[in-house]
């Protein structure tokens, strides 16, 4: 009964606010002076269904006229009703400028209630703003204090607005706001308008209308639960198609990584047979070179700065290649047939290393700004969005593995380190150089890696320790590669990538790793010479 | 290529190949043995706990912990000489079995803390702080130290028993084995890090209190612990010495320089590799234990890859398929490291990616080995 009667009283205020607006379009130039006397003197009461009709009033005086309100602009004198800004004062019911000053003024007294319905007023009013920004802005605010009496504001400006942003955001407000009501059609209504929402956050909204508290359901209605059932799973099938595409895409995002971090480790380990331990430090010198070019465009062509990245490609490649050359020329080389030394002699390479970047460029990680053209994304849905920079990397190491494949079948380079690779006396007695293919093709891997490295610069931290995060992935790609295959690291990166974000949704990002790793330990079992293994009598030496 | 002969024929072929009986050690090396068990049983206690402090042959507690240390190293450089120097499998996981056998002390040493921890509760603080009303499975009995001590042997025991049956059993060698080692104490320590583990997470164990009842900072205690850790190190080395002067020895060495041709001659290399493997983790897990109580602090770092290859080099830098060489490496290269980490620690890093370099590319049988090759050379200048 009480209910009713509230509803009742609900219903007046709203028709009041109605008859109210459609008087006050007639003469809209300014807004009643009764009105505005209520707005200041009235009650509190009568404050909140006064600023509920400037509100439906759609006046153009009406947002400043709240807003200097809510400012603490407004003032009054006995019965008169003023604006006082900057020593000057305006009689609000006529308009008429009071000068001199009004000696006795009064502030308008605002509690928290009149001070929340302002808000929420001005928020609505804003919503007819021509800035995309403000009417955002309005939308977000209103989520928070949206109360019946705006409900038609907020359906005239859905009828008009074409953001889709700000369009989901009032949607799903006229839906808060509806799903309180106490009227069971509207609910229901609403309910159903919900199962069309791309916005996950809806899912917050019809889950409490399932919650049960104890044995009982919080929501008595069993219509109007079955109905939020549905709409719920209509929308969580809507959100899973995004979630699937998203994940998948993140995995081939974290593929494309552990090729560009394998890849060079896969040339060199095919090639040699030597696990090179020092390999996640070139890729660390690699983002450091881009680094390094990113502050001299920014020293010297400021004007470049977006494009400071075609010159640090050939940097960063330049850089690790060179390094990895020097080291094959003075190390590696001595210790060939050796490989458990190998691996620790490039183990103690690559504590040297990261001593060396420490002591130059400190111990700090250093700022590597993405380019312009890099940042934001691609929204495909409401919950997915696609960073440019991830989708650059993925393009990026695409290319890298078609230069490579062409780089190893077309040329004559490739060719010997192909021959090399299978056999190495066999090589060495028809006239190749192993000596120097082996140079180069160090050299090539190692670039491969600053490669690699200009590219993790761009969506991650760039430190000492960088090289160090990756070599155990890299490592695993090689081992589930097979040795010097192509089509096996690529397979191996883009099967671990996807596997590992899969695992993440399901078991979190630890254990989905330790899963990984447990896999390819009892994958080594099976198939010790991993997915494409080279068939051969030589294989096995 | 698992065609194995009968038991009766390997026997009776390692007969007739004869394998010359060695002695354990020579009437010179039990001279050593001795001096060394005299020295640190009798010396190092009596001139730390007997002398006064300001008694110029005093030896400070500083000395006597950091030494106690370096002997828990030197086990494992021990024990990883004997997969790696004896049977050339190079494990890159021997940080974990360390780490897990330091771990499986650190539990009873946290029993042991009872009621004195900053929250006063049954629990350890860390489960306090994890809001945990009660041990999990795996903690019940953990404040028994002998079943401390058994799942000190146990634990590392049979991780590496499966994990090395399963990789033997594949032939998986070389470096594939030496990554894969890697990646199994890399999972570990992820799962170690983890809060949920039960095993303090990043903090790991720390803040024990005492051990068997006694006060653990208190110099009797620590000088217990150092001699103990003495016992292990010299125990651990006739252990050794027994196993590679042994036709098991023989046969390992010979799976080292030509598995093939030891395959050929009718032996399974599965179970002594096995054997020998699992032996070694066992080592390192009582080294671990042994470890933990004197540093006062366990946590998932020492399961780091970086911990493990560290290992690698104190048997390098000492002398691989040399017993001796090991225990000298370990305390040659921590002895470096905790002077140059205080003097210079900045270049430590340098000092020790040198060491790495050079030890393969110039010294291959560690000291060692040089100090061998100038007796040899001296030897041939005199005759």
């Amino acid at each position: 009964m009480n209910s009713f009667i509230a509803n009742f009283r609900r219903l007046v205020t709203v028709f009041a606010v109605l008859g109210a607006a459609a008087s006050f379009a007639a003469h809209a130039h300014a807004i009643a002076p009764e009105v505005v006397h209520d707005l200041a003197l009235g009650e509190n009461d009568e404050k909140v269904k006064a600023i509920a009709a400037v509100v439906a009033s759609g006046d153009a005086a009406a947002l400043p006229l709240l807003q200097s309100l809510l400012a603490g602009e407004v003032q009054t004198a006995g019965e008169t009703v003023l604006r006082v800004k900057d020593g000057a004062a305006v009689d609000l019911a006529t308009g008429v400028k009071v000068d001199p000053l009004p000696e006795s003024r009064d502030d308008v007294v605002l509690n928290n209630r009149v001070r929340r319905e302002l808000a929420t007023g001005i928020a609505a009013l804003q919503l007819a703003s021509t800035d995309r920004a403000t009417r955002l802005a309005a939308a977000q605010a209103l989520q928070r204090g949206a109360d019946e009496d705006i409900l038609p504001v907020i359906q005239r400006t859905l009828a008009n607005e074409q953001d889709p942003e700000i369009k989901s955001l009032l949607t799903l407000t006229q839906a808060t706001v509806q799903l309180a009501s106490t009227d069971k059609p509207t609910r229901l209504g609403a309910i159903r308008a919900l199962a069309e929402s791309r916005d996950p956050n809806t899912k917050t909204l019809l889950l409490p209308l399932l919650e049960k508290k104890g044995t009982e359901f919080v929501e008595p209605d069993g219509e109007i639960r079955a109905e939020a059932e549905l709409s719920l799973r209509a929308i969580e099938s809507r959100l899973s198609t995004g979630e699937m595409i998203g994940r998948i895409f993140s995995g081939v995002s974290l593929g494309s990584i552990l090729l560009l971090a394998a890849l060079g480790l896969a040339i060199t380990y095919g090639l040699m047979g030597v696990i090179n331990m020092a390999h996640g430090e070139l890729i660390m010198i690699g983002a450091y070179a881009t680094y390094v070019v990113q502050n001299l465009f920014r020293a010297h062509l400021p004007g470049a700065f977006d494009f400071y990245l075609l010159a640090a490609l050939p940097a960063a490649f330049a850089a690790s290649a060179l390094t990895g050359m020097v080291l094959e020329r003075t190390v590696i080389r001595f210790l060939y047939g050796r490989p458990l030394e190998t691996l620790l002699a490039t183990w103690g390479i690559s504590l040297i290393l990261i001593q060396a970047v420490r002591t130059i460029f400190g111990a700090q990680n250093v700022q590597v700004e993405n380019p312009a053209w890099m940042s934001g994304g691609v929204q495909l849905f409401s919950n997915l969005v696609l960073p440019y920079s991830r989708i650059v990397i993925i393009g990026f190491a695409a290319a890298v593995v078609v230069l490579i494949a062409l780089l190893l079948t077309r040329t004559r380079l490739g060719l010997f380190v192909r021959g090399v690779t299978q056999n190495r006396p066999m090589a060495d007695a028809l006239g190749v150089p192993t000596g120097r293919v082996d140079t180069y093709a160090f050299g090539l891997g190692s670039g491969i890696a600053g490669l690699a490295g200009c590219a993790l610069s761009q969506i991650g931290n760039v430190g000492p320790d960088l090289g160090q995060s990756y070599i155990v992935d890299s490592f695993m790609v090689v081992v589930l590669g097979g040795v010097g295959q192509l089509a096996g690291t690529v397979y191996a990166a883009m099967g671990l990538g996807i596997a590992n974000k899969f695992l993440e949704a399901w078991s979190g990002a630890v254990l989905a790793k330790i899963a990984l790793l447990v896999f390819i330990i009892v994958f080594i079992q099976k198939r010790p010479q991993g997915l494409f293994a080279i068939k051969g009598r030589m294989a096995d030496v | 290529m698992n065609a194995t002969l009968p038991p009766q024929v390997a026997l009776e072929l390692q007969r007739t190949l004869g394998v010359p009986a060695r002695p354990l050690l020579t009437r010179g090396g039990w001279g050593m043995f001795a001096l060394a068990a005299y020295v640190l049983l009798v010396l190092v206690p009596g001139l730390n706990l007997l002398l006064p402090a300001e008694h110029p042959f005093h030896l400070s507690d500083y000395w006597v912990t950091l030494a106690g240390k370096i002997m828990c190293y030197a086990i494992v450089a021990l024990a990883m000489d004997l997969i790696w120097g004896y049977a050339g499998i190079l494990s890159l996981g021997h940080g974990l079995f360390f780490a897990l056998g330091g771990y499986m002390m650190g539990m009873y040493l946290m029993r042991s803390i009872g009621h004195d921890g900053v929250y006063h509760s049954d629990l350890p603080d860390f489960m306090v702080f994890l809001d945990w009303k009660a041990y999990p499975w795996y903690w019940s009995f953990t404040d028994k130290f002998w079943y401390a001590a058994m799942l000190i042997v146990l634990v590392p025991g049979v991780l590496a028993f499966v994990f090395g049956y399963f990789a033997f059993r594949s032939r998986i060698k070389g470096v594939y084995f030496s990554i894969i080692t890697q990646a199994l104490t890399y999972a570990f320590m992820l799962l170690f890090f983890r809060n949920d583990t039960g095993f303090g997470g990043n903090n790991g164990f720390t803040d024990f209190k005492r051990i068997l009842g006694y006060p653990i900072a208190a110099p009797g205690t620590r000088m217990a612990l150092f001699m103990a850790t003495g016992v292990a190190l010299l125990g651990a080395l006739l252990l050794a010495r027994l196993i590679v002067t042994s036709k098991l020895g023989r046969v390992l060495t010979a799976i080292r320089d030509a598995e093939s041709r030891v395959m050929f001659c009718g032996y399974s290399p599965l179970h002594y590799k096995l054997f020998v493997w699992t032996l070694s983790a066992v080592l390192c897990g009582i080294a671990g234990a042994l470890y933990v109580p004197q540093v006062g602090i366990i946590n998932p770092s020492e399961m780091s890859p970086a911990n493990s290859i560290e290992i690698a080099i104190w048997a390098a830098v000492g002398g691989r398929g040399t017993l001796v060489g090991p225990i000298v490496g370990a305390f040659v290269v921590n002895g470096a490291k905790s002077w140059f980490t205080q003097a210079f620690p900045e270049y430590w890093l340098f000092f020790l990616g040198l060491l790495f370099i050079l030890v393969t590319l110039f010294l291959p049988q560690g000291v060692i080995g040089l100090v061998r090759r100038r007796r040899a050379a001296s030897a041939g200048v005199r005759r």
